[in-house]
């Protein structure tokens, strides 16, 4: 990244964009942070509602252990310092959403402390990273949700997100560039649903970014900044970085201040408008929450949640690239996401099994035609590994038919689209249409014999020295043979007979 | 026989258990009396003698089947409007909740329910438990049946804010109530009324269900005649609720039984700083014949000090309002109780006309204290210097309990104020809670009996503080004193 320093081209010279993120994730858990209401996205408006959550006189908030678990894991992915002892911190504001006036939030001691995560921008280089500092993680309520569009004078108040647990996740501003912003949310979305503590559905609302921007001349202080909230991709957390920065480069070089203020991204125009200023900011009246006793947690459970914890990405490259001997761009593409990860481990077992292999002997070819031919051919029929009709165990079974020379890789690929079409397992089609290769020697001599007379004046051109019509003679071989023929034996005999 | 209104709980409980009345009697006669002094004492928001007389029946078909009986099986409650009670409306005594019945159940007013005990009513009481001498309630204020003996009729105050509770208590409207205490308000109408009543440590009674005022301060407690039908009264109540995260995770003791009056080998600790300059002569008198009554019971007396006590009222009045801001901003007219609406207005002009007509003026003052003390620029002033003088306080009676093992103080500086003598000037009204605040902050139990009359016929209360979690000994002290004092003054009955 150090060879692409970003830069803003200024009328008055260059700039540099200094951003960070907030970055809400909604925790994984079938109950609320503090009701045993449910979580579960799209139920009907108001059916996850508790006597808690929408504020009965008298109700009381009780933790619900297992946001509390989810967060501490979280914490442990990015080695960030866990907490020991943290408090909940009462938000007080009024508005619709918030039926108790305040949101229960962590100001003051927050859950977890200074962590880190690494960035890769350079897809081919995932060893070339930069790291991202992440200040803390706080647990809080979410509010409900407002629909405006539902009466002429009135708006509706949905109630069953409020309560909901988030985990505020608050990055140093160490991102310089759109790029970096983006990688830093894919690479935080990734560990998270890694860990398990977020589903990271973004067009769900599980998670969304507020972006904080600011502009300086490189080497300089830190300008004033603004904070774009509730982004909800990557591409967007992007295109706002991208916008804002170039919008307050234009108002400082038409000699005007940039004000510190709240503002919202506009999808549709890709632009950022002004919410409100720090001036109409509220003042929260943040105070320990007396219904709540501090959080205090024991070794015990932090190490039960540290056990808890899956292979991480990174860990997760780095074995395959060192164990599997997978090319580290393989490695980044498999570890990307957890369900690739977990749908090769799943075709690599199976394959080393069927083939009665290891799983090093296997893993190249499971990890070539993974993501050459079968990411391909799931792109083209708009499908995912969660969508695909061919599940691992019957890829494992092509695979093994390959890794045992049952049939070439070029039958395979034709054998992989009629298991796609739903036509059987790749044993049956290969039975069923004769697709097994042969080593027979006599027949492919027969077959090589026959190309070599045809093709006398390429033969002569080979002798004279134009060794790359050695690929011809196996292609015309391998038709004769209708791609049946092991390539091994026919790039044998045909040196054999080209002397 | 005794009329049936003149029983103990202890008492009642005991009859019905050996036949010698139907617990639906004792329900009619309460039910009578309640309904004869409505309209003078004002004690109850709403009557609900038709819960009193099913759990009375429920009670009798029990025995006669031979079932088990609970703790208070026949003994008909009032239940102090604080508490949500499934399908009665319960108001906190404020406009902004008039009308509001709840789908739920408090904790304490199911455990309650569970022992035995019956309904006879929603006791009234100040605004949202704020204020000292009932007269915030949005529903009127209670009268205090006691009246001077000088002739003076002037209405006297109950207490407060658990004043009709005092009131029914000492009315014979029911032998027994709940009440809460924030910084008080058990105690100070128990004095007030020459009852008995016991705020137990913080985290004893779950709060799940009643209306927050300050949080870290609120606690349930029992409001009755006598330290036996207290230490009942409490046993029913308390108890670990995991829905309530501050509540005690211990077994509730079996007070009633380990009940005893006998104080050889226990120290009391007098505290100096609770002899304040100008102190009542009569409340001062009352003090040393307490401290003489307890050494008669065997104990020790040990002069101690509690240094921060004049800070505790300041203390007090900072975080009380401080929490109460945050808890109160939930009546915004959206979901239940009190909406104004004015035509046109807005979200935010809504919230400012219910709040406006739903809140009265005492809940106001507070909620703006509170809202100021929270405020950008003033929070380490005001709230975090004043939890750190709550953490001095504390670490004050711990040290105490170092030299001793309760603490006797008078409950309250003077015996009840007529009604209007103080509501003119908040601060005074304030100042009523000087001795009781103390051991709120510190959450610590603490426990008003009667000890006798001052000159005007008026009951004065002394105090029992003990070490959290020892309410024993906090009853078991009262008691010393109870057998001494014998108290038996009623208000005579003028309603």
């Amino acid at each position: 990244m150090t060879d692409s320093v970003y830069r803003i081209q200024g009328a008055t010279g260059e700039w540099e964009v200094v951003i960070g993120l907030e970055v809400h994730a909604q925790v994984t858990s079938n109950s609320k942070l503090f009701s045993g209401a449910a979580t579960a996205f799209g139920a009907e408006p108001n059916a996850q509602v508790s006597l808690v959550d929408a504020a009965m006189p008298g109700m009381l908030p009780v933790p619900n252990r297992e946001c509390i678990r989810q967060a501490v894991r979280t914490g442990l992915a990015i080695d960030a310092q866990i907490n020991k002892w943290s408090r909940f911190d009462r938000k007080n504001y009024f508005y619709a959403d918030l039926p108790q006036g305040y949101q229960i939030s962590q100001l003051y001691h927050p859950l977890v402390g200074e962590g880190a995560i690494d960035i890769a921008l350079d897809d081919k280089d995932p060893e070339n990273t930069k790291r991202i500092g992440i200040e803390r993680i706080h647990v809080e309520q979410d509010a409900g949700k407002l629909m405006h569009d539902q009466h002429p004078t009135m708006s509706y108040v949905d109630l069953n997100r409020s309560g909901v647990a988030l985990m505020e996740i608050v990055s140093r501003p160490d991102m310089r560039s759109p790029a970096e912003a983006g990688a830093y949310l894919a690479k935080l979305r990734t560990i998270l649903r890694y860990v398990g503590s977020c589903d990271g559905n973004m067009d769900q609302g599980s998670m969304r970014a507020d972006v904080n921007v600011s502009v300086r001349r490189p080497g300089e202080p830190f300008g004033t900044r603004t904070e774009t909230k509730n982004v909800n991709s990557v591409r967007f957390v992007m295109a706002t970085v991208e916008h804002e920065a170039n919008r307050q480069v234009d108002v400082l070089e038409s000699g005007g201040k940039v004000v510190q203020e709240t503002r919202l991204f506009d999808p549709d125009s890709g632009t950022t408008r002004s919410m409100r200023s720090k001036e109409d900011a509220h003042d929260y009246r943040y105070f320990p929450d007396p219904d709540l006793l501090p959080l205090e947690l024991t070794d015990d459970f932090i190490e039960e949640c540290r056990a808890s914890l899956p292979e991480l990405p990174d860990a997760k490259r780095h074995r395959y690239e060192n164990a599997l001997g997978l090319a580290a761009y393989a490695a980044g593409v498999l570890t990307a996401e957890v369900e690739t990860a977990r749908w090769f481990e799943a075709l690599l077992a199976e394959t080393a099994k069927a083939a009665g292999k290891r799983e090093a002997e296997v893993a190249k070819q499971a990890s070539n035609w993974l993501i050459s031919e079968f990411f391909g051919a799931l792109n083209k029929l708009g499908k995912t590994l969660d969508t695909s009709p061919v599940g691992h165990e019957a890829a494992a079974e092509l695979l093994a038919l390959v890794a045992d020379g049952t049939i070439s890789g070029s039958i395979a690929k034709q054998v992989l689209e009629k298991m796609l079409a739903g036509e059987g397992g790749a044993a049956e089609i290969v039975e069923r249409e004769g697709l097994k290769q042969t080593s027979d020697t006599g027949a492919i001599e027969a077959a090589v014999a026959k190309v070599l007379a045809d093709n006398a004046d390429k033969v002569e051109q080979y002798k004279g020295g134009k060794e790359a019509l050695f690929g011809f003679f196996v292609g015309q071989t391998m038709k004769a043979m209708q791609g049946k023929a092991n390539p091994q034996v026919v790039n044998e005999l045909l040196k054999k007979a080209l002397g | 026989m005794t009329e049936l209104t003149e029983l103990t709980v202890a008492e009642i409980r005991d009859g019905v258990a050996g036949g010698a009345f139907k617990a639906v009697e004792v329900a009619e006669a309460f039910n009578a009396n309640v309904a004869a002094a409505q309209a003078a004492l004002n004690a109850f928001i709403v009557t609900t003698p038709y819960k009193a007389i099913e759990a009375a029946a429920r009670v009798d078909a029990d025995r006669a089947a031979g079932k088990a009986l609970g703790k208070l099986a026949g003994v008909p409650i009032g239940m102090k409007d604080l508490f949500a009670t499934k399908g009665v409306q319960t108001t906190a005594a404020s406009h902004i909740l008039e009308g509001f019945t709840p789908e739920y159940e408090s904790t304490v007013s199911r455990n309650l329910w569970n022992a035995g005990a019956g309904m006879l009513g929603k006791l009234n009481l100040d605004q949202f438990a704020m204020g000292s001498s009932n007269e915030t309630s949005a529903f009127g204020n209670v009268v205090s049946p006691w009246r001077r003996w000088d002739g003076d009729t002037a209405p006297l105050a109950p207490g407060g804010s658990s004043g009709g509770s005092s009131a029914a208590v000492s009315a014979r409207l029911c032998p027994a109530a709940t009440g809460t205490d924030t910084g008080g308000s058990i105690r100070q109408p128990a004095a007030f009324t020459g009852i008995s009543g016991i705020k137990p440590t913080y985290g004893r009674c779950s709060r799940w269900g009643i209306v927050a005022f300050a949080s870290s301060l609120d606690q349930a407690g029992p409001m009755a005649r006598t330290v036996r039908d207290c230490a009942i009264m409490l046993e029913a109540m308390a108890g670990f609720d995991p829905k309530d995260a501050t509540s005690l995770d211990l077994p509730v003791p079996a007070w009633e039984a380990g009940l005893n009056p006998d104080l050889r080998g226990k120290k009391v600790g007098v505290p100096r700083e609770y002899r304040l300059d100008g102190m009542d002569g009569e409340v001062a008198a009352s003090w040393d014949q307490g401290i003489a009554w307890l050494k008669d019971a065997g104990a020790e007396v040990v002069e101690i000090s509690l240094p921060h006590t004049r800070y505790a009222l300041p203390t007090y009045y900072i975080i009380a309002p401080a929490e109460a801001s945050s808890n109160l901003a939930r009546y915004d007219g959206v979901r239940y109780g009190l909406r104004d609406l004015p035509d046109g207005a807005n979200l935010q002009e809504m919230y400012a006309a219910t709040r406006a007509a739903g809140f009265g003026a005492e809940v106001k003052r507070r909620i703006l204290i509170g809202t100021y003390v929270l405020s950008a620029g003033f929070y380490d002033a005001y709230y975090t210097q004043a939890q750190k003088v709550r953490t001095l306080i504390a670490r004050d009676f711990e040290k105490a309990f170092e030299q001793c093992d309760v603490i006797l103080v008078p409950t309250t500086p003077s015996a009840a104020f007529a009604l209007g003598e103080k509501s003119a000037d908040p601060l005074e009204m304030y100042l009523n809670d000087v001795f009781s605040v103390p051991a709120s902050l510190a959450g610590l139990p603490a426990m008003s009996v009667p000890a006798g009359l001052n000159g005007q016929g008026l009951p004065l209360g002394l105090q029992v503080i003990g070490r959290p979690f020892d309410e024993q000994g906090v009853l078991n002290a009262g008691l010393a004193i109870e057998s001494r004092a014998a108290f038996h003054a009623k208000p005579e009955k003028w309603w």
